[in-house]
């Protein structure tokens, strides 16, 4: 099955048609993460449930009698999604139906407020996807930082630059051994249609951590977005990859990026929010991409 | 069929009867019996639910919220600090109008840890949305718990219901239980708001201040006629099982001059209590209030009233005496007492009774009349 959509879908041409998310968001102009939301959904179908934790995807669908979802979307308190999804899992399995669950979330709501619930419904074994879209801050109550947020990043909250690394979500979630993870980015939409389709064809708990630039957060010119996305990905500052049962896999985009990273200058330049890095975060930040990139690529060498 | 059970296991045993499709449960002192029993019946296929054994409290009313909304009936148990925990999705259940039922072992707060019986913990949720019974026997807390899926679920009110009965003083001790054939008491679980992915709508998204404004006017509207829906379910289960409940259970009131109200198993307590003062020649009567959300309508009029409040709120006032004031214009003689598990006997309630001060306030055993 998972063979067959791989061949199937090879452009963007062979994506359904069918929208269920329609074009009335109140999504910021140059918003990734309504870009992500949108093939997300293609690839699930119509027999999906959202649950969508307090987030920028909160705003995005629109105000009350409104939306601009097609699929029932379940709005909860920020820590819950992952408890609330269970629940659902649960009720669904148990009336024998087989609607898709997946809690969509921001970084907030997953690496901070949200880890507790999330990590008891990984080792519970729930039967959902859950996506963190990452905008690396508190996008939806203006930029506050997150765990989710880089070195040396200004945020409304840390106005000197973020003095500590980004959480590694990844390798938390890789510690309950789900059977099926992944990274994806905004500016690869094809990679993530795919990477939805076989998580959503696997029993278990599934995750998807996105890679979404925020044009106002990030300080970036909106028509900038997707090659914002790209540049994170060429200069290995985010790596494609997935984890079958264990199995890592470099994605195809950030293979050709691991050997010969761009500069991480060609990313961080055209951002506001990394506006007078001073040498020795900058240099740090290299040291921690090279590491990242190093410790991914023993991974999936089989050689840690 | 007529056996002995402790309060938690007549909770469960109840759940087993009303068959839940999904149960959320995470462990506290002293409901953790509660989950305990379910589970067992879960794993010896005595019943069929979903057990979600969930990382906490506030992920166990946001599980039964998903379930609950996605067409199941649910339940979870919890107590004290484990209430408090989940308090926000609390909140979250009864504005999502979902019929979710809660068994809440009444406990007190920290600091210090203590594990014995106050109302503080359910009184905190007073302004949540949820109704709210207090039960005074182990019979009671298996019939109380029946009835909460048949009135939260009924369409007239679609509000999450706790039933409440005191830690260790009624959860932990043992009387006589006669469980019931439930029939079809309990109708299929209905939801009319459920998740339908052929009809895709939204749940809880951002709402305007004049949308949202009328979706609490009809929580309200819901819990007004939440009192009309009680009546109806409490006499079908008099009919049906022969034990009658009201909004308070009275003990020789009709012709009494001072009247004790008090809840939980010191309302029971307070019945013995009612004879000895008899004896004495003292015309008292018990009032033991059940409901507390809704709150009901009480005939105090022209007698002396004693309230014993198992709680406080700071700055204020005991919450019950306060209701039994704002609701009949009576000034109480307010007796803050069984705090922390406090022991409070029929000889100290019939102490309360012949020296009331009504209009005063006093914490047994703490201070005198303040």
């Amino acid at each position: 099955m998972t063979n067959i959509v791989e061949r199937s879908v090879t452009n963007l041409s062979a994506i359904p048609k069918e929208e269920y998310l329609y074009k009335c968001t109140s999504a910021c102009a140059g918003c990734s993460s309504s870009l992500c939301l949108r093939y997300v959904l293609k690839a699930a179908g119509p027999d999906t449930v959202l649950v969508v934790p307090a987030c920028c995807t909160s705003v995005i669908q629109g105000i009350y009698p409104g939306t601009a979802m097609n699929v029932p979307v379940y709005n909860v308190a920020f820590a819950a999604a992952a408890a609330c999804a269970s629940g659902m899992s649960e009720a669904f399995s148990a009336m024998g139906r087989e609607t898709n669950v997946i809690a969509y979330a921001g970084d907030g709501g997953t690496v901070d407020i949200g880890i507790q619930a999330l990590s008891g419904a990984f080792e519970r074994g729930t039967n959902f996807l859950y996506i963190c879209y990452d905008n690396e801050a508190y996008g939806n109550t203006g930029m506050q930082r997150s765990g989710s947020t880089p070195l040396g990043a200004r945020t409304t909250t840390t106005p000197g630059g973020k003095p500590t690394a980004k959480k590694d979500l990844d390798r938390i979630i890789a510690a309950h051994n789900p059977p099926y993870m992944a990274t994806a980015c905004s500016a690869y939409p094809l990679d993530l249609y795919k990477k939805v389709k076989k998580a959503l064809s696997i029993e278990g708990p599934k995750f998807i951590h996105i890679l979404a630039p925020c044009p106002p957060g990030w300080r970036y010119p909106t028509e900038k977005t997707v090659e914002m996305g790209k540049l994170a990905v060429k200069t290995g500052t985010w790596i494609l990859y997935e984890r079958e049962f264990g199995k890592l896999s470099i994605s195809g985009p950030s293979r050709a990026a691991m050997k010969r990273p761009a500069p991480l200058e060609d990313y961080i330049r055209g951002q506001g929010r990394f506006k007078n890095l001073d040498p020795a975060t900058l240099d740090l930040m290299r040291q921690q991409v090279r590491q990242n990139i190093e410790r991914i690529a023993r991974e999936e060498e089989g050689v840690c | 069929m007529l056996t002995i059970a402790t309060g938690n296991k007549a909770v469960a045993d109840a759940v087993k009867a009303a068959k839940p499709g999904v149960i959320a449960a995470y462990p506290i002192t002293p409901q953790t019996e509660i989950v305990e029993q379910i589970a067992e019946y879960v794993t010896a296929g005595d019943l069929e639910s979903r057990y979600v054994p969930v990382e906490s409290e506030h992920s166990a009313m946001a599980a039964c919220i998903g379930a609950s909304v996605a067409g199941v009936r649910t339940f979870t148990a919890t107590s004290s600090h484990g209430l408090l925990y989940m308090h926000e999705m609390v909140h979250w259940a009864a504005g999502a109008r979902l019929p979710i039922v809660m068994a809440n072992v009444n406990r007190a707060l920290g600091p210090g840890w203590n594990t014995w019986a106050e109302h503080t913990d359910a009184f905190s949720q007073r302004d949540t949305g949820w109704l709210q019974v207090f039960v005074g026997t182990v019979q009671e807390a298996y019939d109380a718990t029946l009835m909460a899926f048949k009135i939260a679920e009924d369409e007239r009110v679609l509000l999450p219901m706790m039933v409440n009965l005191d830690g260790f003083a009624l959860s932990h001790i043992t009387q006589s239980l006669d469980t019931v054939e439930i029939g079809d008491f309990l109708p299929p679980y209905h939801l009319p708001h459920a998740i339908d992915t052929e009809n895709p709508c939204g749940y809880g998204p951002m709402t305007g201040p004049a949308d949202y404004f009328r979706f609490r006017w009809d929580i309200e509207r819901s819990m007004r006629d939440a009192r009309g829906v009680i009546a109806e379910v409490e006499r079908e289960f008099a009919e049906r099982f022969g034990r009658s409940y009201g909004p308070t259970e009275d003990y020789r009131c009709e012709d009494a001059d001072v009247i004790v109200v008090a809840m939980g198993t010191l309302g029971k307590e307070a019945e013995v209590a009612i004879d000895r003062l008899r004896d004495e020649g003292i015309k008292a009567g018990s009032m033991r209030l059940r409901w507390f959300r809704p709150f009901p309508d009480l005939d105090l009029a022209g007698r002396d009233v004693v309230v014993i409040d198992r709680d406080y709120s700071f700055g204020f006032g005991g919450v019950v005496a306060h209701a039994i004031r704002s609701k009949t214009g009576i000034e109480p003689y307010s007796v803050i007492a069984g705090l922390g598990g406090q022991e409070v006997t029929y000889n100290d309630i019939a102490d309360f009774v012949r020296n009331r001060r009504p209009g005063t306030e006093t914490w047994f055993g703490v201070s005198d009349h303040v």
